[in-house]
């Protein structure tokens, strides 16, 4: 069912990477991005690897949450180091058949792809799993303030996100029960052809949108009532501070960034 | 014996069950209705009372347990599962929340429309039924969006009564509704029920509804059913509907006071028009004697 959509993510803990500011762990998440495609070889792959692995250990997570997220991701993994495989032509050929030609080059950069996939994906979820939408939210803000110079409404944006996160609850209750009572009508959710099926959904999509339109309404006179008049001179019930793991994890990345520039010098490239 | 059109038997819901989250929404509900009655069901807010009206068209089903609809298992074949919400209409709390059609006639249309009757069918219980709720001519090619919101409820309602439904479900049909508002639906409902004969299902907060409506009133607390019986019978147990956080009606309660006055009130009354005839009744005794 619809219901089953885990939303945002948030998977509640009180590990370090939890406590971790938002910011920070944006910040990193981006750099972690970076260096891991500055990774030439395996040795420097390796200690990106360890690394994601470290991170996940401390947060607290469960694995079998990593794995879900990885599902989706899988067709691509595998469909990239297929293609790897047989289009790189480098080293010692291993196979010959036809116009199929595997070699040891192509091997080893299909596995270094699936590993630099793995990791992205692993580090990414690590950060929407260790931070509540509102705190990302909040934090993108920030980061984001300094485009007010170029006069971009950073804080209507943000407050935006905020808002559309925590309406997609509330909607999918909508829907659920709006398709109930479609269905105590009689209609059809589940036979007919695809255009079919897609014309059986406009019962459930013009309430819906009515609705949808109905609670902005609503929900920009609440706001108004109580002043709300955007981003201007507006102070926060939580401030952001930096504490000291903040600038340990800096740290420990700046580290690993020398790491890898120091493997990817002194050992042989890979790609 | 009693003509039964919808029965349960040990009907059990338990929604994400063997999670933390487990929460058994209806435990063990036992209830046969009888054809043509008016029942009012009530109880409090998550006691279980919309849960149950969902398991009456097969919108759920129950973990264990079934539902009878005329002598059979609704669940019996899966693939007529649509037949029986046609069989038994559920209208859901605020049901003008989902009028989607252009017009009011459309909307209406909607219902019928799926059971694939044939076009003079659906025009004829559209008009019918559309006249019934007291809405004229001219409100079939307005758009139900821009109707008030006691019109709205009543388009709704109709598109369910559209489907000729030989049991009518409504969850709190007058919930929302200002105190005219509240009048006509209720009235309506029980025409409904007169001409029609159907069965009518009425889940409502209020006590004063049910008691001035209903034929027979079932009671839920705490996921199970309490009571069910007329609403003499059910009424008399003023002090465990107490207990259980329910309201008596007020009339119902001012008997219970001049009773407990030793006030010579001889039929029990719950709703003013009775009360007026059983008190004047007693000064007309204090009167002759």
């Amino acid at each position: 069912m619809i219901s089953d959509i885990t939303i945002g993510q948030y998977y509640s803990g009180t590990s370090v990477l939890h406590r971790l500011d938002a910011r920070v762990k944006i910040l990193l998440t981006v750099l972690f991005i970076v260096i891991i495609f500055l990774c030439k070889n395996f040795l420097s792959l390796a200690l990106m690897f360890a690394l994601t692995a470290v991170s996940i250990l401390l947060s607290g997570v469960p694995f079998r949450m990593f794995f879900k997220s990885l599902k989706p991701i899988l067709p691509i993994i595998l469909f990239t180091a297929v293609l790897n495989i047989f289009y790189i032509k480098k080293g010692t050929e291993l196979l010959s058949f036809w116009v199929i030609t595997i070699t040891t080059g192509g091997l080893a950069t299909a596995f270094f792809m699936a590993v630099r996939i793995i990791c992205l994906i692993m580090c990414s979820s690590l950060l929407t799993y260790t931070t509540t939408p509102t705190d990302l939210t909040d934090a993108i803000e920030r980061l984001l303030s300094p485009l007010k110079v170029l006069h971009i409404q950073v804080h209507t944006l943000a407050m935006m996100m905020t808002l559309a996160l925590r309406f997609i609850p509330t909607l999918i209750e909508e829907i659920e029960r709006i398709t109930n009572a479609q269905k105590a009508r009689g209609a059809d959710f589940e036979s007919g052809r695809f255009m079919q099926r897609v014309k059986a959904m406009i019962p459930v999509l013009v309430p819906l949108f009515v609705s949808a339109f109905r609670r902005a309404y609503e929900l920009s006179f609440a706001m108004s009532c109580r002043c709300y008049h955007g981003g201007e001179g507006r102070t926060r019930m939580k401030q952001m501070k930096l504490h000291l793991s903040d600038g340990v994890s800096f740290l420990l990345f700046a580290l690993v960034l020398a790491g890898v520039i120091v493997l990817n010098h002194f050992f042989g490239k890979l790609i | 014996m009693a003509d039964i059109i919808l029965e349960t038997k040990n009907l059990t819901y338990t929604y994400a069950p063997k999670t933390a989250g487990e929460v058994t929404a209806i435990r063990d509900v036992s209830v046969a209705i009888e054809r043509g009655t008016l029942v009012g069901i009530i109880g409090h807010t998550g006691s279980g009372k919309s849960t149950l009206i969902e398991h009456f068209n097969g919108l759920m089903r129950g973990t264990s347990g079934v539902v009878l609809l005329d002598g059979k298992d609704i669940w019996e074949n899966k693939k007529e599962i649509r037949s029986v919400r046609f069989r038994v209409g559920v209208c859901f709390q605020y049901p003008e929340y989902q009028l989607f059609e252009e017009t009011v006639y459309k909307d209406v249309a909607f219902g019928p429309k799926n059971m694939g009757l044939s076009e003079e069918e659906i025009d004829r219980r559209v008009r019918e039924v559309l006249s019934f709720v007291g809405l004229e001519e001219r409100y079939l090619e307005l758009s139900p969006f821009d109707l008030s919101g006691g019109e709205k409820r009543r388009v709704a309602i109709a598109g369910i009564m559209a489907m000729e439904p030989q049991v009518l479900v409504l969850d709190e049909p007058c919930a929302g509704l200002d105190p005219i508002g509240r009048a006509t639906v209720l009235s309506l409902i029980q025409n409904y029920q007169k001409t029609t004969g159907s069965t009518v299902i009425i889940v409502t907060h209020s006590m004063e509804d049910a008691a001035l409506i209903a034929d027979r009133i079932l009671v839920m607390n705490q996921a199970r059913l309490a009571f069910y019986g007329t609403v003499e019978e059910v009424f008399s147990h003023a002090g465990e509907l107490q207990s259980m956080g329910l309201d008596i009606p007020q009339m119902m309660r001012l008997y219970l006071l001049l009773r407990e006055k030793g006030l010579p009130v001889s039929k029990t009354f719950y709703t003013l028009e009775q009360a007026k005839k059983a008190i004047l009744a007693c000064f007309k005794k204090g009167e002759n004697a």
